[in-house]
């Protein structure tokens, strides 16, 4: 059995110890909003923050968590709309497909956290997660947003 | 289950006379909108008593933004309100029923809304004319004193009003009208307005439910093996050394060239996958190689026969009487779409009854594909239709679908999910066709462009995907961008261009862009050439062969004003430029480059213009046209996919390397709606992309480069 905390619930999970997190979550706890890209921690799809850091949960293996706090996209925010990031990005309209958002989404939350006002060098160092479909420019455009709205608040 | 995934359907039978038929529509709702479910006013509109207007979609939603704008259409021909509107997809088995009455599902060459906009605007027009006679019945007045706006309807001399839901009910019992005209676009309020996108919300918390996101009362997942060289078959598998690892239910053989392992959950199946010998028979493919491939496609750049593609003057006996000649060989490679939704299908075989839960660029198309492969007929199929997590072309093919419903088939009564593994996904494509191509021009004494030829060698989409398409054995979208009514470079007075077809053994097939992405390398590449050897800067010496193509040329003087193409760049910084027309509509960039000593490249800034005719909502042509030079630029700067041992080499992204956030320049874009037409928008601009930047690169450096990616070259300067 392994226990984990996500989102602020505690689960606990009956699951080979070598199965990566992210599986763990789509799969064990049926909470697909994680993606699931390459598999190799190359793409960003599947980002979580553990203990408010990004990490990328495709080549995680749940053992490995302990007890950290396992944040997904799914708990960013008490109403799935009201998190800085959530924001901005509805106002710049920044998904296409969306499918590698919620990765981008959790990526640059945790860099706001870290850095709360970014240029755009440290948004191009921090921010490796691709996006096929090519909302670069918008994603930059709105974690300044983002930036600007963290720090009002 | 329905309130979890918001796919469960109550299905309930409302009534619509379809188009031209009258027939009787079977139409299910998602559980959600049946709550609120309205009246069917046509076929492409669903109004709801509190004003609720749920369009329906027929096309695919990939990230294009054709839901947004398709519902635009029809929601600006009903004067509706917009902020009431949303998307609803109609269903394959519901197009099928009614003899197609939503029209082609197909959802690629940048079609969506340029191939529907006569009809749903029509049908948006048509349920205007209901309702308006509804309420004009209700008044007891004649239609033309009333006029609409916003969703509602006045009766214009004694000020009456009456909102849509509220006579929605009456006027989906009238007939619908044919011939209702649609509006002038001077007229329009919503078609050409940056309304926000229908799908966004959802894309932020994780809600939106793509085809892999898909949870089944008792679903089983598949991971799947396929023979790793194209061409080749499944020989057998030791499901003996697997059956007992946990989670595994079953191991089935899928047609006649893969394997799939069946188990509670997909990471179970993938490990179980991975420890399975198999062996394949590799059909005499397993030694073909990159370099084979090259020598072969070579071999074609000269040869006698070849397809003709356009062809004026003579260019054999102007090219031999120039005053000076150019000659260039360039050439591209193979190059997988790689969406980040991964192909993936889920299947539910009862009987004879299927059910498919699919992200598809044509839904008709996954129907056909899931009945073939149950051997039902196609009335006892059902799609579920997603939103896909990226298409590119990928997704119309439906390889993935029929593979699905194969593993289901053996799993009868549960439903099945399909995953592909990225490196399965990443090595069994349909590739962008490799391609060489020869380029010859000639210049008389005064540096002007006498002939040019232009021979293309490689592989042709149509002969591997669609022969019937083909003309006379020609493969005409090999020539996209070349053909008369494309074109840009018209005035040059001998111009032959043709290609030798050389087909390997790797599947080809639609890659975001087509054949227009290597053709625009070739052509506006050399074009750059020709104008350096004529001595001549690159925009004039292009305006001097534009004289038949004023469209073209807008769109290139547009955005050689706005980069400032007259005035010398800062110091450091060189520019590039290319045109292409394609989709139907006209697209040029300039972009703005920085070379370093050391070979460091640097894109500084792109502006790029589109002409589509009519612009339906600019903020989306923004967004495609940034996405599009990510799309193309990936392509110029790192992604290739090659050919060893019969198979493809790169499995994931760390070698099949794409652009991220660190590359990516500043777009700005130009929206050159000079009207009269309806051009695409989601494919067209990535042709200039790869040009834009190696001519801006060749300013730098004065490094030709006639060979991508990128990656594989030294920029350093010497």
């Amino acid at each position: 059995m392994v226990k984990l905390d996500v989102n602020g619930h505690l689960h606990e999970v009956d699951v080979d110890p070598n199965t990566p997190l992210l599986w763990v979550i789509r799969e064990w706890l049926g909470m697909t909003g994680t993606k699931y890209g390459c598999g190799i921690a190359q793409c960003g799809c599947c980002t979580v923050h553990l203990n408010g850091v990004a990490v990328r949960s495709c080549s995680m293996p749940v053992s490995a968590v302990g007890g950290a706090k396992i944040t997904t996209i799914e708990g960013l925010s008490h109403d799935g709309a009201s998190h800085p990031v959530q924001i901005a990005w509805l106002q710049h309209e920044v998904p296409q497909c969306g499918y590698c958002q919620s990765g981008q989404i959790m990526a640059v939350a945790a860099l706001l956290k870290q850095t709360p006002k970014p240029s755009d060098a440290d948004i191009a160092d921090a921010i490796s997660n691709i996006c096929r479909c090519g909302t670069y420019q918008r994603i930059r455009e709105a974690t300044h947003t983002a930036a600007s709205l963290t720090t009002k608040a | 289950m329905s309130n979890r995934i918001a796919l469960g359907r109550r299905s309930f039978i409302a009534t619509a006379a379809a188009v031209g038929g009258g027939l009787m529509l079977g139409w299910r709702m998602p559980a959600e909108a049946a709550e609120t479910a309205g009246s069917e006013v046509g076929i492409w509109a669903v109004i709801a008593p509190d004003d609720t207007v749920t369009v329906r979609i027929a096309r695919s939603e990939m990230g294009q933004g054709t839901m947004t704008g398709l519902a635009q259409l029809v929601a600006d021909e009903l004067d509706c309100d917009w902020n009431k509107v949303r998307g609803e997809f109609v269903t394959p088995e519901a197009n099928l029923a009614s003899k197609r009455a939503w029209g082609d599902m197909s959802t690629g060459g940048s079609r969506g809304i340029r191939a529907s906009v006569v009809y749903v605007r029509q049908g948006g027009a048509a349920a205007r004319a209901m309702l308006i006679s509804a309420a004009a019945t209700r008044w007891k007045v004649p239609t033309t004193e009333c006029t609409t706006a916003a969703g509602v309807i006045t009766h214009k001399s004694t000020g009456r009003k009456l909102r849509y839901g509220e006579v929605a009910a009456d006027a989906a019992k009238l007939p619908v009208p044919t011939n209702v005209p649609v509006k002038q676009p001077s007229d329009w309020k919503i078609i050409g307005k940056r309304v926000k996108r229908l799908d966004t919300k959802d894309k932020l918390n994780g809600k939106q439910v793509y085809a892999i996101d898909v949870q089944l009362p008792d679903m089983l997942n598949a991971a799947i093996a396929q023979c790793p060289v194209f061409g080749g078959k499944l020989v057998s598998f030791n499901a003996d050394r697997v059956k007992t690892m946990p989670g595994v239910r079953q191991v089935v053989a899928v047609g006649d060239n893969a394997v799939a392992v069946v188990a509670d959950k997909w990471w179970q199946a993938k490990t179980a996958l991975a420890a399975l010998p198999i062996v394949w028979d590799e059909a005499g493919n397993g030694n073909v190689d990159s370099a084979q491939i090259a020598d072969f496609l070579k071999q074609g750049l000269d040869a006698p026969q070849a397809a003709l593609g356009q062809q004026h003057g003579d260019v054999a006996g102007a090219l031999s009487g120039a005053a000076k000649t150019v000659e260039a060989i360039y050439g591209t490679p193979y190059l997988n779409h790689a969406t980040m939704e991964p192909m993936n299908c889920t299947a539910l075989v009862n009987g004879d009854q299927v059910e498919i839960w699919v992200a598809s660029q044509n839904g008709d198309a996954s129907l056909a594909a899931a009945a073939e492969a149950a051997g039902v007929k196609l009335a006892n199929v059902k799609v579920h239709k997603l939103i896909l997590g990226g298409g590119f072309g990928r997704r119309g093919q439906q390889d993935y679908v029929h593979q699905a419903v194969l593993i289901a088939k053996q799993v009868p009564g549960k439903p099945v999910k399909l995953i592909w593994s990225r490196e399965e996904d990443m090595q069994h494509g349909f590739y962008r066709p490799i391609m060489q191509c020869k380029l010859s021009g000639g210049l008389d004494a005064q540096g002007n462009v006498t002939a040019l030829h232009a021979r293309l060698s490689g592989q042709s989409i149509l002969a591997y995907l669609a022969p019937s398409r083909m003309e006379n054995g020609i493969d005409k979208l090999a020539f996209q961008g070349w053909l008369e009514d494309e074109y840009g470079y018209m005035a040059i007075p001998n111009l032959l261009i043709d290609q030798a077809v050389r087909n390997t053994h790797v599947p080809v097939g639609f890659w975001r862009g087509v054949n227009h992405n290597q053709n625009a390398i070739f052509m506006e590449c050399f074009i750059d050439e020709l104008a350096h050897a004529a001595g001549k800067d690159p925009l004039a010496f292009r305006r001097s062969i534009m004289g038949k193509n004023p469209k073209h040329l807008a769109v290139l003087e547009a955005v050689a004003k706005k980069a400032g193409w007259e005035t010398p760049p800062p110091k450091g910084v060189y520019r590039g430029l290319a045109q292409n027309c394609g989709f139907g509509s006209y697209v040029a960039a300039v972009a703005e480059v920085s070379v370093s000593p050391k070979g460091e490249l640097k894109i500084l800034r792109i502006v790029a213009a589109t002409d589509p005719g009519y612009a339906v909502n600019p903020d989306q042509i923004d967004a495609q046209v940034q996405g599009s030079f990510v799309y193309g630029l990936s392509a110029v700067l790192y992604s290739e996919n090659t050919v060893a041992k019969g198979r493809i080499v790169e499995s994931n992204f760390d070698t099949y390397q794409v652009m991220r956030m660190n590359d990516m320049p500043k777009v700005e874009t130009i929206i050159v709606a000079s009207g009269g037409f309806w051009g695409g928008v989601g494919e067209p601009t990535i042709a200039v992309a790869a040009p834009a930047v190696l001519n801006a690169i060749f300013a730098a450096t004065g490094k030709r480069i006639r060979s991508l990616p990128l990656r594989s070259h030294d920029l350093a300067s010497t």
